[in-house]
């Protein structure tokens, strides 16, 4: 970051987003245009790949069969993981998933559990012994930035997308049966991240802003358009006016996101 | 998923441990505890009991971490084994790792990092005892541990969390309210700054019962920064007082 | 244009300090036209430059400072040193050696090997650089005798003194030679252990009562009590 070239470009865009425009002529609260593709692969229950600018995420759902946590006999399990390929990034690294790839994950979870779009309860063949056990795996293939946003709707897409066994109980045994049902779900949340560069709040930041940006903060609304998840990041931070600001952008993004969506 | 059948609030309208709605739990906190560290403290929020050791600004190993244009702020967020009512496995957990990150992104904008290239910071917490709002405790704790070590700072960052429970906003959630209520909007604050450093929400909230959290959470954090100044006035009047007194 | 804080008044990180037509001075930051504390200490008002005493700091290179340091490790051709700083200090054979350095004749660790004391001075230092010291001054070099005193580098200024009277006052007093490294090291060194000790107690009282008032007065009358106890002895 410390070389001429980015100096430069870090220049360029703050002073261009002080004027109110960004380089990619975007204006600060315009979205960058994404493409969703469902089913992406087979041998998967659901799946679902995002392109969002130059940023591309495929999210893949595994649905396999395991025991309940203790605190929820009577409720399926979702877990999310999130993989940052080296591929993506010449600032990725091979390994167990880092400090980024956490909290990627946790935030995507967080908005998919607090708004409840897993019908969990109906994920349950054995109170307090067999249930469903859902995993959303998301890989990220190419890193253009805001990758949160990404994440989540991909992972909402292939959620949406999922498939699962049609089974019956014989003699205590799980026999599958033929054909599948989708999965049972409640809400379909939807995820907006704003980035602060220079007091200045924008919508989706692209992967040279965030360079530049010192502070970002994700919400995820649900379909009734409550808050069901919220993460501030960055090493900088936001004003009481600030925030209320950045939830008032981020609700009316997320309200013109949904009608672009096919949920 | 969360079981609303245990009442949080009686007829009077007051919490389970009997406080009200806007009420904080009792906040002590102590500094300089640690002897080999180079700044620390230690709080008691509500029954969390957590200690925050700070050492550097020091060479920052290994070296491919140092940064050339700055410190670098590293932070670990460690519950003990014993500190909740499952043995914990000592091995740090996912949450574990997010906490540390959003800590550390949380204290950041307090320091000078751009002061002390190429050194680093290390701090850590330990989580003794959990009663929901770790993570708030252990902000307004690690922030006294920075000052004591003598790092240059804006502010004190403090923190605290405010939520929902049974239908009403309140402040700072204990365990089972976190648990069993709502929603939970965790908060850090640089009060002379009036920049919101940390901000998590999980639960469920309109934009305006959460607008109506981050604010009833702000008013909780300027209550406990007071507790947090008396704390480090505390430890540094008592070495006057000893001088003036011989 | 108001200030908030009385002189020697204590403040910590983020108090308001003054507002208006002031300077920032040590230990303290700028924002828009307020000034705020940014570390532990005590407030000092001077005409319209605000201060900071500060209680607890760590060391942070100068060039110029005279300090005291470990010798950490030897290298190929000089040695890192240990200032108790966020830095460690480099110190190089040629400016040992007076001359230039022949790796394949010169033995580093004869000279100087870990563990060693040294006097120097900071001869260089800037953000992308570590300090690099020297010692082709007089005065400065290996210390083989004396008594070494480690203290927080905030109070060496009080050991100085105003204008040096304290330091130059226990010198006169104890028959000591005592140089102050400037990141809170201290090198006594005397005609004997006692005179040492004397100097040790003088300054340990110093460090214990820095901010206390007439301590210069109350320093004097200590050590002649102490001198008359071993005379008597």
């Amino acid at each position: 970051m410390s070389s001429l070239l980015t100096r430069v470009k870090l220049k360029q865009i703050e002073q261009s987003i002080e004027k109110g425009q960004r380089l990619d002529k975007r204006t600060l609260s315009d979205y960058r245009d994404f493409k969703i593709e469902q089913g992406v692969i087979e041998k998967a229950e659901g799946s679902a790949r995002i392109l969002l600018g130059k940023t591309e995420i495929l999210v893949g759902v595994k649905i396999e069969t395991g025991k309940p946590f203790p605190d929820t006999p009577d409720n399926g399990v979702l877990t999310v993981n999130a993989e940052l390929v080296p591929l993506a990034s010449a600032k990725f690294e091979p390994g167990p998933p880092g400090e980024q790839a956490i909290e990627l994950a946790r935030v995507v979870d967080r908005g998919i559990r607090e708004s409840g779009a897993v019908d969990t309860a109906k994920l349950c063949i054995e109170s307090g012994k067999k249930v469903f056990v859902v995993f959303v795996d998301i890989y990220v293939l190419n890193h253009d930035g805001n990758l949160i946003d990404a994440a989540a709707l991909a992972s909402i897409s292939a959620l949406i997308n999922a498939k699962m066994p049609n089974y019956e109980i014989v003699d205590d045994k799980i026999v599958i049966k033929q054909g599948y049902t989708p999965l049972p779900m409640k809400d379909h949340p939807v995820t907006v991240t704003i980035g602060k560069i220079n007091d200045k709040l924008i919508v989706d930041p692209g992967l040279d802003e965030e360079d530049v940006m010192d502070s970002r903060i994700s919400m995820a609304f649900t379909e009734d358009g409550n808050v069901c998840a919220v993460q501030k990041g960055g090493a900088g931070y936001f004003t009481l006016e600030q925030t209320i600001e950045a939830t008032k952008l981020a609700q009316s993004t997320v309200e013109s996101l949904r009608k672009k969506l096919k949920w | 998923m969360k079981d609303k059948t245990i009442k949080l609030l009686n007829k009077k309208g007051l919490r389970l441990d009997g406080r009200k709605l806007d009420e904080l739990r009792s906040v002590k906190l102590e500094v300089g505890i640690l002897p080999n560290a180079d700044g620390s403290a230690y709080i008691e929020h509500g029954k969390n009991k957590i200690i925050a050791g700070a050492f550097g600004p020091r060479e920052m190993h290994p070296k491919h971490l140092q940064r050339a244009d700055r410190m670098v702020l590293r932070c670990r967020y460690h519950m003990a084994p014993f500190s909740v009512p499952e043995r914990k496995s000592p091995a740090p957990s996912r949450r574990e790792n997010e906490i540390s990150k959003v800590i550390r992104d949380s204290l950041l904008p307090s320091l000078f990092v751009e002061n002390y290239p190429r050194t680093g910071v290390d701090l850590y917490i330990e989580v003794l005892q959990a009663d929901g709002g770790t993570r708030c405790a252990s902000i307004t704790a690690a922030s006294l541990a920075l000052a004591d070590a003598g790092l240059p700072m804006r502010d004190i960052v403090v923190a605290c969390a405010a939520g929902k429970v049974n239908g009403k906003i309140a402040l700072d959630l204990m365990d089972t309210e976190d648990k069993v209520g709502d929603a939970d909007v965790p908060v850090a604050y640089m009060p002379n700054l009036n920049a919101i450093t940390l901000l998590q929400m999980d639960g469920k909230l309109s934009t305006k019962e959460f607008e109506e959290a981050v604010k009833m959470a702000i008013e909780g954090c300027k209550k406990i920064s007071n507790i947090q100044k008396e704390a480090l006035q505390t430890k540094y009047k008592v070495i006057k007082q000893e001088e003036v007194e011989e | 244009m108001p200030t908030f804080f009385e002189n020697k008044q204590l403040v910590i990180p983020g108090d308001l300090l003054a507002e208006g037509e002031y300077f920032a001075g040590n230990n303290t930051y700028k924002e828009e036209n307020k000034i705020y504390a940014s570390r532990i200490g005590l407030a000092d008002y001077a005409n319209k430059k605000v201060n900071i005493v500060a209680l607890r700091a760590f060391y942070f290179p100068k060039v110029g400072d005279v300090v005291i340091g470990t010798v950490k490790e030897v290298g190929f051709s000089g040695w890192t040193i240990n200032i108790k700083s966020p830095y460690t200090a480099i110190l190089r054979a040629s400016d040992v050696l007076s001359r230039s350095f022949k790796p394949q004749n010169d033995e580093l660790s004869q000279v100087l090997t870990t563990g060693d004391l040294i006097v120097a001075k900071v001869a260089s230092y800037d953000r992308f650089h570590d300090p690099q010291l020297t010692v082709g001054e007089p005065g400065l070099g290996k210390i083989t005798k004396g008594q070494i005193l480690n203290m927080t580098p905030t109070k060496i200024p009080r050991v100085i003194g105003r204008q040096g009277s304290m330091i130059s006052m226990i010198k006169n007093e104890t028959g000591c030679q005592i140089i102050l490294g400037l990141n809170g090291t201290v090198l006594i060194t005397g005609k004997t252990p006692k005179n040492e000790e004397l100097a040790v107690a003088a300054i340990t009282k110093i460090e214990e009562e820095s901010h206390t008032s007439g301590l210069t007065d109350r320093i004097t009358k200590f050590l002649k009590e102490e001198k008359a106890k071993m005379e008597k002895k």
